[in-house]
């Protein structure tokens, strides 16, 4: 129910002004368990919009494009700067972020649906917790002694601050998993992600003093032979990370360290620990 | 009697590092967050960090930080941790290098360093343009290292709604919201740190994420919590406008060399690039011949404002200036500041390596928040380990990071909010700890009825709301408190204007009561957590606009011309001894923090002398 109030705010009948309306069709589902399907809204055109700025349009003012009174779309967003990795959904059939989709650069309608490849929450939010957990999984983080005032870490060159920057900027959003065709909403394959963060943290080098482990944790189910080497993830990847050169580079460490492992003894773990050569 | 555990709400750099503080004492942590940690706002921040670890010979020291924060708060700020602060400053730098953050690099592979705003000294450290992910993403792995180990137990998309407190007022505990299922829970615990960030969305659009409400905050100043400084919001100087958000370009495109310039001619609208350098204004450098493009961030919003606003001078007539770093080569650009330079490009559809930006000043960060306090040692820094450090008013309620009021005074430095937040989650977690050492009895011995009676009142509170079916759409009741907030209590604070703002709060406090939820349902209710928020939102707004109301003067990012000082008549003020008289007696007066307790007719201002003891106030200048 459109009232006079939100219509002073700035919700004004756009048809009066003769503003471009854009057509969205959305996917809605309450939640898990129910039956989804799409709802469409149409939301006066703005300059410079993007699909955020049209869902928050949206709720203020849930009226779909029957002129139903509806509820709010529900999505996951945070810093619309695409930084935080919260806004990924699939827009026009392909993934992406929505906080820099912008709508004068989309076909319209403009049709949003959720990541498929994630239990769905509701609406266009998912659950990507399995990405989460392939981070305990691989040990996606430097061994630390402590937080104490220990002095400068180790020295790095220009370029393996470059090369490991590259590798940095992976925000977990889940587009390269959404895009992968072996990854399925009930299998257990890790997706591009994770290995790409075991080769950042194997760079570094005191993450290398424990590089095996990372190594081992690429192995077994749902580790990185599954990839099937689509190469879609690097397409799709929003922050352009070379996500198939790490799945090469981790395959042929994983190669190696399965060798090592094949002739390694536990009496040698010792000299094991000094990490791959 | 059940385990110890304390809980941490927030999963930025404050929260993460409070959490790695209690874990590393062996403690058992549940941390809260409404999104996963990894998203929270900590992210957002681009240019760096700093630390006077000086390595660029230019004999830089903490001392020298501490006096460029002091002053560039303009002796608001609480000096002892300032002081501590700075000089933790390098170790903590070295610590985030340890725990592999891909800092920038020296040919010698030493760190590098930038310069930024109310400094002459490099002493920035940054990763890329990206600092804040990286940083961020360094201590959420060391976190779910512990989460693995078992001694963290995330909730993730848990809202925080409010604090348990037992009979004696000690708080025990928190109540909080599932936000998927809409389950409310009440979770005990020693000590409760509230690290949960600014409250840029009770201005509607700013460079926040959209999560940062300062719905926490608000909820504890209402619960008994006292709010300081609340005044003091920093508009930061170059942004993009944005109808949902206004982007920020970071302080350190003009650390990298960026410089801010209008058409000398109004209503020249030739392409940028083909006005000639003698046609442009380069108003910052013409003004501040010392520190140019780098002045403080309310000085250059202030002076950028008074260029489009009173001048007419903005680019196309409108509100805007140009930031040109067309004369920097793209492969220097990318190397230093990619990120940003690939936020202008994607947002506004302009490379900015070739044509120069247009910015605008936007709403950035609160310098006020939860009054905590500190407990000095003799070397005038907060003795680690001391439960007063972080501490509220409230017994076992801590504060952290922009949530607390204490290390930026009236203005803060570009890259000291990173440090500022790690530095408080470093003395807060210890402090948690030995304020639960310290108690007799363990949190969860209290009665079981607080926690089911604080509980049932929050589940009470929901069913209310849940069932709210009025005119009121509550996102355009918050559009508007944004609208008018950004209007009346940013860069320049006028008393009727204020006046008028608290008027506007009342009348959509009375709206609220006539909200329509939107949805009446228990699957992931957005809208129901919202209207909750919303409340909280406007007690913020209350606090900000009745402290600048009552504050009548100009310090630091509040600014009223109505009580401004004359120009002083000479270049360094302190060589005129009428102007130093006049600033004396206004040091005197206002040179105080802010405290604001929630009552029955709404915040009750008062004010509290400000000790002294590593630095001296001076006038602020930067000509």
């Amino acid at each position: 129910m459109a009232t006079a109030t939100q219509a002073s705010a700035g919700t004004q009948n756009p048809a009066q002004v003769g503003e471009k309306w854009i057509t969205f069709r959305i996917w809605r589902q309450e939640s898990a368990t129910r039956p989804g399907g799409f709802e469409e809204f149409r939301v006066p055109h703005r300059k410079g919009a993007n699909v955020i700025s049209c869902l928050m349009q949206i709720q203020r003012n849930p009226v779909n494009a029957a002129g139903k009174t509806t509820t709010p779309v529900t999505w996951d967003a945070a810093c619309l700067e695409e930084v935080c990795g919260s806004c990924a959904m699939n827009i026009n059939g392909r993934v992406r972020m929505a906080c820099s989709a912008l709508v004068d650069q989309l076909e319209w309608p403009i049709t949003l649906e959720p990541m498929r490849k994630f239990p769905i929450v509701r609406d266009l939010a998912v659950d990507r917790s399995r990405m989460f957990d392939s981070l305990k999984r691989v040990k996606a983080w430097v061994e630390l002694d402590g937080t104490y005032n220990l002095g400068p870490g180790p020295r790095q060159s220009p370029l393996e601050q470059a090369q490991r920057y590259l590798l940095s900027t992976c925000m977990t959003c889940g587009s390269c998993l959404e895009a992968c065709p072996q990854i399925t909403v009930d299998n257990d394959f890790m997706g591009a992600a994770p290995i790409s963060q075991v080769r950042f943290f194997n760079m570094h080098p005191t993450g290398a003093m424990h590089a095996q482990e990372r190594l081992h944790g690429l192995m077994g189910p749902g580790g990185i032979q599954d990839c099937g080497k689509a190469m879609n993830c690097v397409q799709v990847c929003p922050k352009e990370i070379p996500l198939t050169t790490s799945i090469a580079a981790m395959n042929r460490e994983v190669n190696k360290q399965a060798l090592r492992d094949l002739f390694t003894r536990d009496e040698d773990a010792e000299e094991a620990a000094g990490g791959p050569a | 009697m059940a385990e110890a555990r304390f809980t941490v709400v927030g999963g930025g750099l404050a929260g993460l590092m409070t959490v790695i503080k209690l874990c590393e004492a062996g403690q058992s942590v549940d941390l809260l967050s409404i999104v996963p940690v990894k998203r929270s706002h900590s992210v957002c921040a681009q240019g760096g960090i700093n630390g006077a670890v000086n390595t660029k010979g230019e004999g830089d020291h903490p001392d020298i930080h501490v006096r460029d924060t002091l002053r560039g708060g303009d002796f608001l700020a609480e000096q002892t941790s300032v002081k501590g602060m700075c000089y933790a400053a390098p170790g903590i730098i070295y610590l985030l290098d340890r725990m592999g953050v891909p800092f920038n690099r020296t040919p010698e592979g030493l760190l590098d360093f930038r310069r930024f705003g109310g400094t002459l000294h490099h002493r920035t450290a940054f990763a890329g343009a990206t600092t804040g992910q990286q940083l961020l993403y360094a201590l959420d792995e060391q976190v779910r290292r512990y989460e693995a180990a078992g001694q963290v137990t995330k909730y993730e998309y848990w809202e925080w709604l409010g604090m348990v407190k037992d009979e004696s007022g000690r708080v025990v505990g928190s109540v909080a919201l599932d936000l998927r299922t809409m389950e409310i829970r009440s979770l005990p615990a020693e000590a409760v740190m509230l690290a949960t960030g600014g409250p840029g969305i009770v201005f509607g659009r700013s460079t926040n994420s959209i999560i940062n409400t300062g719905t926490a905050a608000g909820r504890a100043y209402l619960e008994g919590a006292v709010y300081a400084n609340g005044e003091f919001i920093q508009v930061h100087p170059t942004s993009i406008p944005g109808d949902d958000k206004l982007r920020l370009m970071s302080e350190s495109v003009r650390g990298e060399g960026g410089r801010v310039w209008v058409p000398k001619k109004k209503g020249d609208d030739r392409d940028p690039t083909q006005i000639p350098e003698g046609d442009r204004w380069y108003f910052l450098e013409e003004k501040y011949p010392k520190y140019k493009n780098l002045v403080p961030r309310d000085v250059a919003t202030r002076e950028i404002f008074y260029v489009c606003r009173d001048m007419g001078l903005g680019v196309h007539g409108r509100d805007g200036v140009y930031l040109d770093v067309t004369h920097i080569s793209p492969h220097v650009l990318d190397a230093k500041i990619k990120g940003v330079m690939e936020i202008y490009e994607k947002f506004v559809g302009d490379d900015p390596r070739r044509t120069p930006m247009i910015i605008f000043p936007g709403m950035h960060y609160s310098m006020g928040g939860l009054h905590v306090t500190f407990e000095s040692g003799s070397n005038l820094e907060p003795v680690v380990g001391s439960p007063v450090n972080q501490a509220t008013n409230l017994p076992g309620l801590f504060a952290s990071g922009e949530a607390d009021h204490a290390y930026h005074g009236a203005n803060r430095l570009g890259a000291n909010s990173l440090l500022s937040c790690i530095y408080g989650g470093m003395i807060g977690g210890p402090a948690m700890l030995s304020y639960a050492k310290n108690r007799s009895g363990s949190a969860t011995a209290a009665s079981s009825r607080v926690f089911e009676s604080a509980k049932q009142e929050w589940v009470e509170r929901f069913d209310r709301i849940r069932k709210m079916d009025g005119p009121e759409n509550p996102y355009v009741l918050a559009r508007e408190l944004g609208e008018v907030m950004t209007e009346n209590v940013t860069v320049v604070r006028r008393n009727d204007k204020l006046r008028k703002t608290l008027e506007k709060l009342a009348e959509l406090k009375d709206r609220w009561t006539r909200i329509d939820v939107l949805d009446h349902g228990n699957s992931s209710n957005r809208p129901l957590s919202f209207v909750n928020q919303l409340w909280n939102m406007f007690a913020l707004g209350e606090v900000m606009a009745k402290g600048a109301l009552l504050r009548d003067e100009s310090r630091g990012a509040h600014y009223k011309p109505e009580f401004q000082l004359p120009e002083p008549k000479t270049k360094d003020p302190r060589e005129d001894p009428e102007w130093m008289k006049l600033w004396q007696q206004r040091h005197e007066k206002w040179a105080k923090t802010t405290l604001a307790r929630n009552t029955k007719n709404g915040p009750e201002i008062s004010y509290e002398p400000i000790p002294t003891p590593v630095l001296q106030p001076e006038p602020r200048f930067y000509a």
